[in-house]
């Protein structure tokens, strides 16, 4: 990342530093006030407080003794936020405290313009910081849902709240009891056991004949090609509760329905459109004249796709085979038809459990999926990285 | 002499007999239930002994009570009936007893007798409700409220029309998504007479006279439509007061210690039980029956009720019912059918409802879009 140096940073003039920050200060305000009852004392005293503190900052200390001056915003505010809402309130008080101190010296002394090419218009910096805003909120949105989850899962009591004792962060309402019961419940060891053996079954069998299909429909003499392929894809598009009756039907007639080779065709076949689909967007830009090239030194069609295109496509592969996996675990519809009760995935096992009894337990198996998933991922990710690196095709 | 070879003879043609029986059923059992503390309490009361009668009998429970008719009906196109023994609420039983999805039991033939030699049909008695349905306990749909809620200087709500009654308990109320028990509740409270309730409810006048007190308490309702959904309003504090079944109230205020207490004033009965999906092949059918007829003889009731508070079906496992497996509290004055409890009770009316059921679930639906 380069530094742009040319820009000059500069305070600015009061006459702009108090209303901004007043406006941060009373929308900050807006959501203590409401969390406290008044939401227009909120906003007023926010502003009001923010403006001073920054005339305080700015004005009287005149930019000196930046260090000691945020650090006391950030411990004032701990303190007032504990006042109201004991530990957890301090923890909010200590959060705005250290935000709000950095942003009065942000905004006061001119510093956002300081990685910003010299030429931007003020309304051109403005865009920048609203669509770096705008980019946050949506992360905020998706993550949310997620995050939310794992606290109330060390939750002491059996329901889908945070109890006051929680949020004054008080370790009485905290357990690991939902942990404790997924690890000791047969029901769910069960469940965990099956989706354990079906997945990585299933994800072998859709990467065999989806890698296996995409190569041959992208050779050049294959009829019909776009037929087949929308055929092969229609899994992904039809919709899941069509393929489950219809699955739930033919596999009655061959006797798969309720068992595990059933369930593990079901899915096979679920996940066998993603893996077509990221396979044959490697091989777009895959050389041809490699696998001439091969057989030209006498490496036979099965030497020539181990050995050349094989490690080419690996990529597209692996993230293939990882969509089918993670269709095959998190797959609910199709198992409640294709599978009997001997089959119980994790997610038929949660879905169950949420309907007939709202128990914790969903949420600590939820937190342990997304760690074993951020897990997966990572380590994928950086094994390829390293093979890249080993192979000279990225830098670094 | 001769009487006691005779004897040993006829036990050890008993023997013969019971070892050939047990080599016909089958090794492998799916029972089919509603998951939960109801389920737990199953395997803890049926199950578990049964197995330990026979050990190498394998037990698989499928939660999936809540689709039973369409299942069992998806099944039964399918040529493959993979469940032996389904739990269902007593109207479920009547709708797939006369789709022949279920098999006709004689209770005389396939269910206990009572201890004491009551037969089986007197012992239920009035529960056997359709040829298929073999009961196991009385449920009730009934209100529980937060207590710490109950405004300042105001006795708690001990009157069903405290449901209706905004000004005097305001809060949001939480009662389920279905025409069933709403509109009789309401009308009770329209001051319609219990014994008329269904009379009125069969006119269409009736009708909207049930809709039009439910509207006034419409916007302070919260709608539920699985059975954990009220006890989470309610440990929440969402909600002032909801509706749900019995038992998961009892687990609510008993067991999870939440501030709510029971408001049992015009609980509606009902009935839950097994049925055996028709048709079954001959080793299955031999276990299910077996199976049957031990969890659903007097002590197996009775101990039913060590884990749910939910009323044994059989007249004789009441005087069994004892106390709670893990709390040690009485059962007895929690359950619906205790006299204390059962003051002011209301029957839910099969017939009626099997006739009126689409009719009114229309004008109910339309009417919550509104």
């Amino acid at each position: 990342m380069a530094t742009y140096t040319l820009t000059h940073v500069e305070r600015k003039p009061l006459s702009f530093t108090l209303p901004v920050l007043a406006l941060a200060g009373g929308f900050a305000g807006l959501f203590v006030g409401t969390a406290q009852g008044s939401a227009l004392l909120g906003v007023v005293g926010g502003a009001v407080l923010l403006a001073i503190l920054g005339f305080v900052c700015v004005t009287m200390l005149d930019g000196a003794k930046e260090r000691p001056a945020r650090w006391a915003i950030t411990i004032a505010m701990a303190v007032a936020g504990f006042l109201v809402g004991s530990a957890s309130g301090a923890v909010v008080g200590f959060l705005f405290g250290w935000f709000f101190g950095w942003f009065i010296y942000w905004i006061g002394e001119g510093r956002y313009r300081a990685n910003l090419v010299p030429y931007l218009t003020p309304g051109q910096v403005l865009w920048h910081y609203t669509f770096r805003v705008l980019c946050g909120l949506i992360f905020f949105f998706l993550i949310t849902p997620i995050v939310v989850v794992m606290p109330l899962s060390f939750n002491a009591e059996d329901f889908f709240t945070f109890t006051p004792e929680m949020l004054r962060l008080d370790p009485e309402g905290y357990s690991l009891k939902h942990y404790r019961d997924f690890f000791t419940s047969p029901d769910w060891q069960q469940a965990l056991w099956n989706s354990v053996t079906i997945a990585p079954v299933a994800t072998l069998l859709s990467v065999t004949f989806g890698t296996l299909a995409a190569i041959g429909l992208s050779s050049e003499h294959v009829p019909f090609k776009r037929a087949i392929m929308a055929i092969l894809i229609s899994p992904m598009i039809v919709p899941l509760i069509i393929s489950a009756a219809g699955m739930y039907f033919f596999y009655s007639r061959l006797g798969l329905q309720g068992t595990y080779w059933g369930v593990v065709l079901a899915h096979a076949a679920l996940g066998i459109p993603f893996v077509i689909i990221t396979v044959t967007a490697t091989l777009v830009g895959f050389d041809r004249s490699l696998t001439r090239a091969a057989a030209n030194m006498g490496a036979n069609p099965v030497t020539t796709f181990f050995r050349v295109q094989m490690p080419l496509i690996l990529p597209g592969v692996i993230s293939g085979g990882l969509f089918a996996f993670i269709t095959s675990f998190d797959e609910v519809v199709v198992v409640l038809f294709v599978g009997s009760a001997g089959q119980k995935t994790l997610p038929w096992q949660m879905f169950t459990g949420l309907r007939e009894q709202i128990s914790p337990t969903i949420l600590a198996v939820a937190t342990i999926l997304v760690a074993i998933s951020i897990v997966l991922l990572a380590t994928v990710e950086v094994l390829r990285r390293r093979s890249e690196r080993l192979r000279g095709m990225s830098p670094g | 002499m001769k009487l006691t070879k005779t004897l040993m003879a006829s036990t050890a043609l008993t023997v013969a007999a019971g070892a050939v029986l047990a080599q016909d059923m089958a090794d492998s059992m799916t029972l089919v239930s509603w998951g939960g503390a109801y389920q737990r309490s199953q395997v803890n009361a049926y199950a578990d002994p049964y197995k330990e009668m026979h050990p190498d009998l394998e037990v698989v429970w499928d939660e999936s009570s809540a689709e039973a008719v369409a299942k069992l009906r998806a099944m039964d196109e399918a040529g493959n009936v993979t469940w032996d023994v389904v739990d269902v609420v007593a109207a479920d039983a009547l709708r797939l007893c006369d789709e022949g999805l279920a098999m006709e039991i004689d209770p005389e033939e396939h269910l206990a007798a009572a201890p004491d030699g009551t037969s089986a049909e007197d012992d239920f008695g009035d529960l056997l409700v359709g040829d298929c349905f073999i009961p196991q306990i009385v449920y009730s749909t009934t209100f529980g409220y937060r207590t710490d809620m109950v405004p300042d200087g105001v006795e708690p709500p001990s009157d069903i029309c405290s449901v209706f009654d905004l000004e005097t308990y305001p809060g949001k109320r939480s009662l389920e998504k279905r025409p069933i028990n709403n509109m009789e509740w309401a009308l009770l409270c329209d001051g319609v007479a219990k014994d008329e309730v269904y009379d009125v409810l069969a006119t269409a006048e009736g009708q909207q006279q049930a809709l039009d007190k439910l509207d006034t308490i419409k916007d302070e309702v919260i709608w539920w439509s699985a059975g954990a959904d009220t006890p989470q309003l309610l440990a929440d504090g969402e909600v002032f007061m909801g509706s749900t079944y019995n038992g998961r109230l009892f687990s609510v205020i008993e067991e999870q210690d939440q501030p709510v207490a029971m408001m049992w004033d015009a609980q509606v009965f009902d009935l839950d039980g097994w049925i055996i999906p028709a048709n079954l092949p001959e080793d299955r059918l031999a276990r299910a029956l077996d199976f049957v007829y031990f969890a659903t003889d007097t002590q197996r009731l009775a101990d039913q009720a060590k884990w749910i508070s939910y009323g044994p079906a059989r007249q004789s496992s009441a005087p069994l019912v004892g106390e709670h497996a893990e709390l040690g509290i009485k059962m007895a004055p929690h359950m619906p059918t205790d006299p204390e409890n059962a003051q002011n009770t209301f029957l839910y009316n099969y017939e009626f409802w099997a006739d009126y059921r689409d009719d009114i679930d229309a004008k109910f639906q339309a009417w919550l879009a509104q």
